[in-house]
């Protein structure tokens, strides 16, 4: 086998066992949460014959390996259990906002991944002169200031005085994609400058690393020009760490989403689970951090499949 | 006009700096040289780290090193003051009229790009050629550059050739876009002599045959001998010597000339073995973990007190692997050593206190072998509290008599290692490797990084020091010239295997095996045509056989 099936594959299986734990950790979690879901369910006046008896009907009594490995197994085969609450299929009512938050993660990403990207090489070129530092200013003030804020402050200057797009992203399935579009400009918007300067700052930092390299002399004294330097030739070498830190913004798009979907009536996972967690509904919660885990578990290995194909030793081994 | 393509008049040059507490401040390294170049000729710049000649390479490309800036002077390349072009004009200088060689050719190569891509880039970028010609072009290039597979070796990526192949292909990439001079910066510094010396020879036949002129960087002035037309010879900035290359090197005006032209000749007479070795190897077969071949072929050597076993070979023969056995850094698979008349626990960590003070070490790069934040005191006083428990106004009567030892002085107690030079540093860790009263020390290539001067001076008190303290030296370099100058006994290494053991006059007289024979005859020697004579009686052999 060669090394890089050897790697990628070490990589994969990693993925897969760290998911496992998660998942383990998740249930634990869960069950050492204070609270009674039956008590919740029934309200403060229930009879404790009538608690005891929906306990038992919810499995709650059974054996906590036992429950761990039937809720498991279900999860593998796309089966999360019901929804305690509201006896919903959990499956079926997350697939919908799943997509929604995606939706949501994905065209912030389509914006803020090439501005950062760009800001990051114009940063490189202009090191030290104002474009850099104004950037850097800019950037580090929006990552700075809490992101429900920042929603709020363009709710009441974009959505209320100038009334360019709505305040409230509500979004369904009869809407075209412009109109889905226009529904969430605002939450993009935030979300684009709470992970701008992340992104911007670490394709800065991890270009001009390799602006050090003595091919990046070899370069200038081509006559080439700067851009052709940055883009040619010390770009191709700075995108593993780029893609890292790129994965890792994607991933807490999807989710750390949920104060802004709270904050913009965004009918995604994040407002889904902040509903069920206050009512205590375990499956649904489980379920969601089991997506969230395998979402985050997934772009990050991604990232270090890619920092492994972009290393031309472990690509064209000798 | 067009006699002179490189005219340099009073160039100055200067840099900011950034003392470690204090203010930065500017400081002019190069103080008005001037020279010239004729189309087609050849000008060796030689000095020592410092001189400038770096500096003043790139200065022909209008270029400045890091915070380098050209303060003053003239540079006409072509009957134009390039220090007046704008920015543009100068990039269509560069990789156009004039291109570069580096001394890392490893470093220089951009290694996420396949070969060919960047020797054609210039070339095609500066409009010359278009990527088909380009291309060609380069094909012609490898395969004159002695390239095996010239027509296909663009395809690979930088790690996937030789250290010395790449070194071939950079010149290929400088040669490419048709340029009218070259500046070659210490283009064979990094690679093996056996390696060198063909590079060299690759290097002065495309220049015979493109007609290019170059400027020659090194520090070596029997490579500069070898290819030059001129010679300038630099010291800190300014110029000592300039004359044709047959002055320089037979008829040097100059005290630092001279000195440069004599450097090496030291004489040590070769000491016959005494009765009982201090450290026996004995069939030592080493391999590194994970790995599947050994790296060490039962290697049998012996060191005999107070002399000194000069291991040569060049890289990847095994012999820094050696040092790390017989420290017990790497215990071996077979094989056992004795030590002082006891047998050495092969791991570092069943070995006594006693075991380790008696077998020091040196190594090559001084500044990271020495806790930044210590003081000189501190350094050389902590083997003297850890074997012997020495403190206070003891402990500091020895600190000073080890650095007058190594004549330094009192003065250098409360420095900090920042505070000294290249061999300044090798010298206070040579005093605290003798602070332990060892038998025997391992000078891992510790004149390597330095300048041949300053090399001189450390073998000479390292001699010194011999025959005061009687300590023992297992001398491991590449360098033959060192070999010759340090050893009473040399084992020369290849692939793992000691290929020639034996006394110094045995190993160094004829007859020969084919390696040393081969690592001998690479030795530049100062003298003019040598090179042609090595290839022209290689060429004859190989033709006999």
């Amino acid at each position: 086998m060669s090394p890089i099936v050897k790697l990628l594959a070490q990589r994969i299986a990693l993925s897969l066992l760290l998911l496992l734990l998660i998942s383990v950790v998740i249930f634990a979690g869960t069950i050492v949460l204070p609270g009674d879901v039956a008590q919740s369910i029934l309200g403060q006046s229930a009879t404790p014959e009538a608690l005891a008896n929906l306990r038992a009907e919810l499995g709650v009594n059974d054996p906590p390996v036992q429950r761990y490995f039937a809720w498991l197994f279900g999860a593998m085969q796309g089966d999360l259990g019901t929804a305690l609450t509201s006896g919903q299929d959990i499956a079926q009512a997350l697939s919908s906002r799943f997509w929604n938050t995606l939706f949501l993660a994905f065209w912030a990403a389509v914006v803020a991944v090439p501005l950062a990207i760009f800001l990051g090489l114009l940063a490189v070129r202009f090191k030290d002169r104002w474009p850099d530092k104004l950037i850097s200013a800019v950037t580090l003030a929006s990552i700075s200031i809490p992101e429900f804020l920042i929603g709020y402050v363009l709710m009441y200057f974009i959505a209320v005085k100038l009334r360019w797009f709505p305040s409230v992203a509500m979004v369904n399935d009869n809407m075209g994609l412009f109109e889905k579009l226009n529904a969430i400009a605002l939450p993009i918007a935030v979300l684009t400058l709470v992970v701008l300067a992340h992104m911007m700052r670490m394709t800065r930092a991890a270009i001009l690393n390799v602006m050090q390299s003595a091919y990046i002399e070899t370069a200038e004294l081509k006559g080439l020009n700067a851009f052709q330097v940055i883009y040619r030739h010390a770009f191709p070498n700075a995108i593993a760490p780029i893609v890292n830190v790129v994965m890792l913004n994607l991933a807490y798009l999807v989710v750390g989403v949920v104060v802004i979907e709270v904050v913009f009536v965004y009918p995604g996972m994040g407002q889904y689970l902040v509903d069920h967690v206050s009512k205590r509904d375990v499956p649904v919660v489980q379920a969601c951090g089991l997506i969230f885990a395998a979402v985050y578990i997934g772009l990050n290995m991604i990232a270090d499949i890619v920092a492994i194909l972009s290393n031309p030793r472990l690509r064209h081994p000798k | 006009m067009s006699d002179t393509l490189l005219k340099v008049r009073d160039l100055k040059i200067g840099a900011t700096i950034y003392p470690p507490g204090e203010r930065p401040r500017d400081i002019e390294i190069v103080h008005g040289v001037s020279f010239d170049l004729a189309p087609g000729k050849v000008l060796g710049l030689i000095g020592e780290s410092g001189a400038g000649k770096s500096t003043i390479g790139l200065a022909s490309m209008a270029y400045g090193r890091g915070g380098v800036k050209i303060t003053g002077g003239e540079v006409w390349v072509n009957g134009r003051d390039i220090l007046k072009g704008s920015h543009k004009d100068i990039r269509k200088l560069r990789g156009a009229e004039v291109t570069y060689v580096s001394q890392s050719a490893a470093a220089s190569f951009n290694p996420a790009k396949k070969i060919m891509d960047q020797v054609v880039e210039a070339a095609v970028e500066q409009k010359k050629f278009s990527r088909k010609e380009a291309e060609a072009r380069a094909r012609v290039l490898f395969a004159k550059l002695g390239l095996p597979d010239p027509d296909n070796i663009g395809e690979r990526y930088p790690h996937q050739v030789s250290g010395g192949q790449l070194q071939r292909c950079m010149t290929a990439l400088a040669l490419c876009p048709e340029p009218d001079l070259v500046v070659f910066d210490e283009p064979t510094t990094a690679l093996d002599v056996t390696t060198q010396i063909d590079v060299l020879m690759a290097i002065k036949e495309a220049i015979r045959d493109t007609g290019v002129a170059a400027l020659y960087i090194t520090h070596d002035l029997a490579v500069v001998a070898q290819v030059s037309d001129d010679i300038m010879v630099l010291r800190m900035g300014n110029t000592v010597e300039y004359g044709n290359v047959d002055q320089i090197i037979n008829n040097p005006q100059e005290e630092y000339t001279k000195a440069l032209v004599s450097v090496r000749s030291i004489e040590h007479e070769e000491k016959p073995p005494t009765e009982e070795p201090v450290l026996s190897v004995r069939n030592i077969t080493a391999r590194y973990k994970g790995t599947q071949f050994d790296v060490l072929h039962n290697v049998n050597v012996d060191l005999y007190p107070g002399q000194t076993l000069a291991v040569v070979g060049e890289s990847g023969s095994g012999k820094s692997t050696l040092a790390r056995v017989i420290t017990g850094l790497l215990p071996p698979r077979e094989g056992e050593i004795e030590f002082a008349g006891r047998k050495l626990s092969p791991d570092l960590k069943g070995r006594t206190r006693e075991d380790l003070r008696e077998l020091q070490m040196i190594y090559q790069m001084a500044d990271v072998a020495m806790n930044p934040r210590q003081t000189v005191g501190t350094i050389i006083g902590r083997p003297l509290e850890f074997y012997f428990g020495m403190r206070g106004a003891e402990k500091k009567k020895r600190i000073i008599e080890l650095l007058d030892e190594i004549e330094l002085g009192e003065k250098f107690i409360d420095r900090y290692p920042a505070e000294l030079s290249g061999g300044q540093k090798q010298r206070v860790c040579i005093a605290r490797s003798l602070a332990a009263k060892p038998k025997m020390i391992i000078c891992d290539e510790v004149t390597s990084a330095l300048d041949p001067l300053v090399a001189d001076g450390i073998l000479k008190l390292l001699l010194d020091l011999q025959k005061i303290e009687d300590v023992a030296y297992l001398f491991i370099t590449h360098d033959l010239a060192t070999v010759r100058a340090i050893s009473d006994n040399i084992a020369v290494m290849y692939q793992g295997k000691v290929q020639r053991y034996g006394g110094k006059s045995k190993v160094l007289s004829p007859p020969f095996d084919d390696y040393t024979d081969l690592l001998l005859s690479s030795v530049p020697e100062m003298k003019l045509g040598w090179l042609e004579e090595v290839i022209a009686h290689r060429k004859m052999e190989s033709a006999g056989n």
